[in-house]
Formats: structure tokens, sequence, C-alpha cells
């Protein structure tokens, strides 16, 4: 496993909002955290990113990234890991970007933070722009100049650059239309399969959950309820959550729905 | 606010800043009279010594065959009680109000705005322990605070400017701290984070620049209310000293003789109200100018 989260607790005061006993995604693996909202997806990945305090909530239990255990690293060695080693998108792209700034220019700061020349940012900005199927020339755009979907790419182009072993995607293509979201899914197989990302995704939406991630585990209260390979929880759901999760997802047949 | 994803983009959002400026402006001839105004203070306080035409009488100098006169060709605003020309002493005070201003302006600022910053990015007990002294600062009526602080240190125009300073700072940490803490709560902030970008980073290129709006509309407002302060101040004792040409002292001054010598308190009195309106109609402008929300509803 890259990474792996075992008995992690994440509260604010005495209320637990995440228990997980066991999660993990190995290299060149998507798995997908599915559940209601509020059932602690996102919180879970703030704890991975070292990011749960600035929230104000406390953590506890055991992160390891490749054998290094994250919870145990200074908030000065936990910024490298964040970036170089995790990266992370955010469901509304559009927000994602400060709006008085070129894309560019955080792109750029964000190489050059992680140890990369002015001309290698470039460079490398560039050639991920590429790999996203963006022209290089939008970074030079500011924010509002962008579509939502090529903002979201960016993103991913970011994360791309920077070399990230595990990408945190939560929500990505939440607030995209559906062939913007499906164009977002399709370079998410390709980051797996040609860059050996590990990736978790999170979403409520278990039709999308479905046709990207190999495993799934579905998320309920704070705690993981159901895991296991995609297939087997699609068609055979062995928790109630799991099976409610899958009734709503919305379906094209006559005579299916009510 | 601004990074709202707008379907509809504002009217003029697409035109390059210097024609948007432009029509800002011809849309606001009360601000455009307000600078052009402000401006020509600051020019009248730059050149004093070359338009006064009796410039030793902005010092102690004295004509005791002068006393008050009334207006006339020679001294268009009249004598005062030891025969100087007031028309010269005016234009002189030019150089001390408005110099005042800027300096307690950028006093409050330079404690007002990290207190802000820091309360409202770090939040928590931070937030709490500077909002609270805040507060206590606010719940002082500002010109008592002053008087007292005035009282205690000796008077002269440094005493002055260290009073009114520190009853204006609060304002600014209040409205920094607003400010810093809905930009620290945007979904950028929290990427720029993921991103492994330091939070002095964050801090300067971020929060701070989206933060700066209303403190910029604020200031430009708040130097017509300094000039007053100061002169009310220095009109009760509190400031400048006699030979110093400051308006609220001359009007203090010249009120013993107002019913036989109506000059003497009425034309630094008119520039006071001069110079506080030209800084309060270029700061409205500056709003309507500046504030997102204000120029979508036009």
């Amino acid at each position: 496993m890259r990474l792996s989260i075992t008995g992690l607790q994440v509260s604010f005061g005495e209320q637990r909002v995440v228990r997980i006993a066991e999660l993990g995604i190995a290299e060149a693996e998507i798995v997908g955290l599915a559940g209601d909202s509020g059932s602690g997806k996102s919180m879970t990945t703030l704890a991975v990113l070292g990011l749960a305090h600035t929230v104000g909530a406390r953590v506890s239990g055991s992160i390891r990234l490749d054998g290094t255990e994250l919870t145990k690293l200074s908030q000065r060695e936990m910024r490298e890991v964040r970036g170089s080693r995790i990266a992370a998108i955010f469901q509304s792209p559009a927000m994602a970007f400060n709006p008085v700034f070129r894309v560019g220019s955080v792109v750029h700061r964000a190489l050059r933070l992680h140890g990369m020349s002015r001309a290698q940012a470039a460079d490398a900005a560039a050639r991920a722009m590429r790999q996203v199927l963006l022209s290089p020339s939008l970074l030079d755009r500011y924010p509002s100049q962008l579509s939502g979907g090529q903002l979201q790419r960016v993103a991913i182009a970011l994360a791309l650059a920077l070399r990230a072993e595990v990408l945190l995607a939560d929500e990505p293509t939440s607030a995209l239309d559906v062939t913007v979201q499906a164009e977002v899914l399709e370079l998410l197989r390709e980051l797996r399969d040609r860059e050996r990302m590990s990736v978790l995704f999170i979403s409520h939406d278990l039709a999308v959950v479905a046709e990207l991630c190999d495993r799934v585990a579905i998320m309920a209260d704070g705690a993981i309820v159901e895991q296991g390979p995609t297939s087997q929880v699609v068609t055979a759901p062995r928790s109630p959550q799991a099976a409610e999760l899958l009734a709503a997802v919305p379906r094209l047949q006559p005579g299916a729905g009510r | 606010m601004i990074e709202a994803p707008s379907t509809v983009p504002a009217a003029g959002a697409r035109l390059p800043r210097g024609q948007r400026l432009r029509q800002g402006l011809a849309a606001n001839p009360l601000m455009v009279a307000g600078g052009v105004m402000s401006a020509l203070i600051v020019v009248i306080a730059l050149l004093a010594p070359l338009l006064a035409p009796f410039p030793a009488d902005a010092g102690s100098a004295t004509h005791p065959f002068m006393v008050l006169r009334p207006p006339s060709a020679q001294h268009w605003f009249g004598t005062d009680n030891v025969g100087r020309d007031i028309y010269s002493r005016v234009l002189y005070g030019a150089r001390i109000s408005p110099l005042i201003a800027v300096v307690v302006l950028v006093l409050a600022c330079a404690i007002g705005v990290p207190l802000g910053v820091a309360a409202g990015y770090f939040g928590g007990w931070l937030d709490e322990a500077i909002m609270r002294v805040t507060d206590i600062f606010l719940a002082f009526p500002s010109l008592l605070l002053a008087l007292a602080l005035a009282e205690v240190l000796p008077p002269s125009l440094i005493t002055l400017t260290i009073a009114i300073a520190v009853t204006w700072w609060p304002w600014y940490t209040r409205l920094i701290r607003g400010q810093a803490a809905s930009v620290a709560g945007r979904p950028y902030v929290e990427s720029c984070r993921a991103l492994g970008i330091s939070r002095t980073w964050i801090i300067f290129r971020h929060i701070l620049p989206n933060s700066l709006t209303p403190l910029i509309v604020q200031v430009s407002l708040d130097v017509g209310g300094v000039i007053l302060t100061t002169s009310a101040l220095s009109f009760l004792g509190l400031g400048a000293q006699d030979p110093t040409p400051e308006w609220g002292l001359m009007v203090a001054e010249g009120q013993n003789y107002f019913t036989t010598a109506w000059w003497v308190v009425t034309f630094p009195g008119l520039a006071i109200l001069v110079t506080a309106f030209a800084f309060t109609l270029l700061g409205d402008g500056l709003r309507d100018l500046l504030d997102p929300k204000r120029t979508f509803l036009r």
C-alpha cells in the first residue's frame, strides 16, 4: 500500500467525526470514498493533508505514506509533503484559484516552492498543461477567463507537474457538467495508468465512483461501513448504506423508477 | 464577491483598466471635485512660502499697529489679535492639519492592519485576545481618550498625533479582521495550503491584497475626520501651541474677538471645513469606484 490509514480518528472536542479502522491505496490504484454529505469524507482529506488543525480538529491514529508516518511530522516537514508528494484537487475549481492572479502564478509558486528553478518550473508547467490537453498559454489567463473544466484540468496539471504520488480528489467533478466530468474522469484514469499515481476519489455519486474506481469504500457517520472491489460493492452491497447510495443513482430504464 | 463565477459579466468588466477608470471617473463628478480640491490643498501646502504675502506672519511676528484689521486688499482675510496676516497663516496651516492626518492614518494602519490580519487569519484565542483589547479601546469615546492622553503628555503636535493614532487604530483592526477572516475561509486559500505554500506567502499574497480595498476607502474617508479631531483638540488647547498656524488653534484664539472681528475665526474655520469636505468627497467617490457590490448595482 502506498498510502495506508489505520485507526484514524478526527474529532472536534468530544465529537468524533471520522473513525477509520483501515483504508489503503496501492500504487496506480483509484480508490473511491463514497458517502452522504457530512459522513466525514472531506475531513478525511484534510487529515491526510495534515490540515485538520486549521479547522480546529484533532487527529489521532496513523497515516503512512510509503512507510513514513505523516502524523508524526512537524508542520514544516508536512508542508514539504503537501504539494510535492500528496496533491489535492477540490470541488469548486472556479474558487480554487485566487481571482486576482493569473492561474500560472499559483502554479509557478508551487513548483518553485518544491525546489524547481524558474526555468524548470516554466518548463514543467507547460509540459503538464499539454499532458492534460490544454494550451500552456492558458497559464497567462485569469481564472475568470477559463471554464470550470479547464480550471480543474489546470489543478490536475499542477499535481502532475509536482510529480505527486498521491492525489486526493475531493468531489472534483461535482461542480462540472456531465461531458466535462467525463473528460476529467478520463484524465484521472490516465494519471493512474501512465503516471502510476494513487488516487483517493471522494464523491457522493456512486455512479461516478463505479465507473472510475478500482476499489470502493462506503463511509457513513465517520466510519467505513463497507469496502471492497468496485464490482462487488456495486452489484452486491452488504451494508444498507451502500444499498441506499446505489438506489440513489438515477437510471434510464422505463419502469425502474417510481 | 469577486470570485463568484458570474454568468453575467458586469458592465465594463472586459474593458481595459484605464478605460474603466475613466468611465468610473466620468460617472463620479463629485469625486473628481474632491480629488481636485485635495490636490489643490496639497499644492498650497507645498507652495505656502511662495503664495503667502507675509510668510513671517506664520511664525511669531507681531505688528502692534495692525491689530484686528478687517479683510482688505492688503490683508485678504484680515489680521489677528497681534496683527498677523490671517491669509498667510491659513495657507501655512495647510502644512499642518493634513500632514498630521497622514501621519495619524499611517500610524493607525501600521498598528491596526497587522493585528487585524493576525486576528482574522489565525482565529482562535489570538483572535479573541486581539479583538477584546480592540473592543476596550473602541468602548472609550475616542475624543475623551485622546484628551486624556494629550493631558498626560506635554502639549505638542507630536503628542496630538500619537493621541489621535491611539484612538484610531481599533477601527482598522476591526475592518481588516472581518475581511481577512472571510478571505482565509475561501477555497483558494485552502488550495494554497494543500500545495504546501507557506503561511507568510498566503498572508502577503492572498489575504492582504484581498482585504485592502475597504481599508483604502476607509482611510480616505477618515482624512477629514482626523483633520476635524486635530482641530478640535487644538481648539481645546491640547495640540499645537501659539505661534503655530494650526487652524483649530487659530479658531480658538479668535473666539475671544468673535463679536468685533468675525474674520479671525471664520477663515481658519472655513479652511477646516473645505479640507475635510474635499477628502470626504474623495473617499466617498473611491468607495463607489472600488466597491464591487456597489458597482454591480448600477
